[in-house]
């Protein structure tokens, strides 16, 4: 669970389309840096926004394999698309973080960490499926002795506006993994978009005191039982509209017992172990750590970079790389997210956001990976499942 | 391998090289705007002539070796310089996997030579374009057409206090991504060898929305197969995969095999 915490403190309340830019603007006086989808350059990204006049509205996106594409939506809804390529880790977990400098004086030096969070965050659209993954690193990064001050700093007060998804893209499946379509926790309010003819609103729900201080703040008033039942309607199509399907019953033990399925060398023979899935993966958090100096030898820094199971000084050990060939990556990857994980963490590392297969520049899809080894598994393997 | 730790006091002592070349790569040292007077006093430029004519002798510390092997006497040549240099960089393109002059390495460089030059007995030149690699050891290799300036500082910076550089050999998609920069191929079908070529520039040329034109090399393990498939798939072609693959590292073992295994007879 979240450390937003589950408990909903107000009932559900109606915010009509006109008066929703009020939320944002209520937001922005209590200080928050708004960051939220934004149209950039052929894609809906995440990014500052000045307010609600900056959402995508009226967009929408085909997702498959390998691509994405834009296209108009015939309404004005203004979360009408699903996820793109960034994940809200970029802001949480950045890239790139300076973790601390050192400056040469008379006697050593100074060391300094910089400044890590300026401002409060809002995000703002936050899918169900997101919600699970930032719920993950909080599990990953945010837990134990060993807490990562960045994720703890920029984590720290997050305001969470989750948008439940009544319109599933063509590479989702968060039906199967059980983290969506509908947000059950980890938000400060959650909103259902309901457009229809005549009709633009929003059923809005909060799940801390937070959330409801900002309903408060916003023109509403209590749900009717015809509108609750339209948006109940809506997220229960959804679930039957994912683009994808992933079986997960027994998943951990089948990748177990597939360490050696010949589908492996097949990926492996399409991978380009280019990263871009690790990249856009909201849960996936490995980071390399890079020491640098200046040529003057005053100034000293170590930097934290995104980093990827897919490179081979991610497995680099004194004599060479552990997972040389890409067969041995891939496995180690898809393993990971849908086995070792659980055992590690207690969750699967995949919310079913289809991300990566979005944007694998090779198209190459995880529900159809697992599903060729489940399909093709031996059976000398079955029977050592049974 | 390794660092240029000196006896305190001493400068390290810098030379800049040039075999077959265009020159922009050690005008990438020229262009180090910022650091340059920092560099200037943290080393010796003893060998320079882009730049100075005053020449300091041997042997160096440090040796930036531009341009690939074309002649017999370049052959020569690089042995002495690497027998006067304590750590031998090759920069660029060029030095690295035999520049867009390489490309003659695919016909008959005979051919050329004697429709080119009014005397052909004149002009002495070996078959192929080759990198220095193929001559002499190298200790570290920056890539690129040109050079990243923020690489030739990171490995200067790194070989002056004695640290590990940190030259990625991933791809360019990885800088991509964390840029934030929104995948070409993906959202606009356009085709980008980000996925098969090193990392380095900073992904320059999809941050301008062009797709990445390879001029860093293959990087660690690269699919070039796979990714000529998914450029067949955006509607190019066979003799276009061909030219793709032959830039400026045309020669690049990698690139090389798979612009051949679509060249059409
Ligand atoms: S593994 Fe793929 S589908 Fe699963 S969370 Fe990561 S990017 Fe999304
Ligand atoms: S699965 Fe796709 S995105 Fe991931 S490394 Fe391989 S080619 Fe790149």
């Amino acid at each position: 669970m979240s450390v937003t915490g589950a408990n909903r403190v107000s009932a559900t309340v109606v915010i009509e389309r006109a008066a929703f830019p009020q939320l944002l603007d209520a937001l922005k006086t209590a200080r928050y840096k708004l960051l939220g989808p934004k149209l950039v350059n052929g894609a809906i990204v995440y990014e500052e926004l000045a307010g609600a006049g900056e959402l995508p509205a009226g967009w929408a996106e085909d997702q498959m394999p390998g691509v994405y594409k834009l296209k108009r939506r015939i309404d004005e809804a203004l979360f009408g698309y699903t996820v793109g390529p960034h994940s809200w880790k970029k802001f949480l977990h950045p890239a790139v973080a300076v973790l601390w400098q050192a400056t040469k004086n008379a006697k050593g030096f100074d060391l300094a960490a910089p400044p890590i969070r300026a401002q409060k965050l809002a995000l703002l659209g936050v899918r169900p499926c997101d919600l699970h993954a930032i719920s993950i690193l909080d599990t990953v990064l945010g837990r134990g002795p060993y807490k990562d001050p960045v994720w703890a700093a920029l984590r720290k007060g997050v305001f969470v506006l989750a948008v439940n998804c009544v319109e599933p893209g063509g590479t989702c499946f968060c039906a199967s993994m059980n983290t969506g379509p509908r947000a059950s926790f980890g938000f400060d309010i959650a909103l259902t978009e309901v457009v229809e003819a005549e009709r633009h609103f929003f059923v809005a729900t909060a799940g801390t005191e937070r959330g409801s201080a900002m309903l408060e703040k916003t023109p509403h008033r209590p749900a009717r039982p015809d509108e609750l039942d339209r948006a109940d309607q809506l997220l229960a199509n959804a679930a039957s509209k994912m683009g994808r399907k992933l079986d997960t019953t027994g998943l951990k033990e089948l990748l177990y017992r597939n360490h050696e399925h010949p589908r492996w060398d097949n990926v492996a023979g399409r991978c380009l172990s280019c990263a871009s899935c690790t990249m856009v993966c909201p849960t996936c958090f490995c980071t390399t750590v890079e020491d640098t100096t200046d040529v003057t030898g005053r100034h000293a820094a170590r930097v934290r970079k995104w980093d990827s199971c897919f490179t081979l000084a991610f497995s680099f050990i004194h004599g060479g790389p552990i997972r040389a060939s890409v067969r041995a990556r891939y496995r180690h990857w898809l393993t990971h997210k849908f086995a070792t994980w659980l055992d590690q963490f207690g969750t699967f590392g995949c919310v079913g956001c289809g991300r990566c297969i979005t944007w694998c520049p090779a198209g190459i899809d995880v529900t159809e990976e697992i599903g060729a080894i489940r399909h093709t598994e031996s059976a000398k393997s079955r029977k050592e499942a049974s | 391998m390794g660092g240029v730790t000196m006896p305190s006091g001493k400068k390290p002592k810098l030379a800049v090289w040039k075999f077959a070349s265009c020159d922009g790569c050690q005008l990438t040292l020229l262009d180090c705007e910022d650091e340059l007077l920092a560099l200037a006093e943290a080393v010796e430029i003893a060998y320079f002539p882009e730049a100075s004519r005053a020449v300091v002798k041997g042997p160096y510390d440090i040796s930036l070796v531009e341009g690939s092997i074309t002649t017999p006497h370049d052959a020569e040549r690089i042995h002495a310089v690497r027998r006067m240099s304590k750590c031998l960089v090759t920069i660029g393109a060029c030095a690295t996997a035999g520049g867009i002059q390489a490309l003659r390495n695919f016909k008959d460089v005979k051919e050329f030579v004697s429709v080119v030059y009014a005397t052909p007995a004149y002009i002495e030149v070996l078959a192929k374009s080759t990198p220095i690699a193929d001559h002499v050891f190298v200790d570290y290799e920056l890539r690129g057409c040109p050079i990243s300036k923020v690489q030739l500082i990171e490995l200067l910076g790194a070989l002056l206090c004695g640290r590990k550089p940190n030259i990625p050999t991933y791809s360019v998609c990885i800088e991509c991504k964390r840029r934030g920069i929104v995948c070409l191929t993906v959202a606009k079908d356009m085709p980008c060898l980000g996925p098969v070529t090193q990392a380095g520039c900073g992904a320059v040329c999809p941050g301008l929305d062009r797709g990445c034109y390879g001029c860093f090399g293959p990087k660690e393990t690269p699919n070039t197969n796979s990714m000529s498939t998914i450029w067949a798939t955006l509607g190019v072609s066979r003799a276009d995969l061909t030219r793709a693959f032959r830039g400026f590292n045309a020669y690049a073992e990698p690139f090389r095999r798979e612009s051949t295994a679509h060249e059409q007879k």
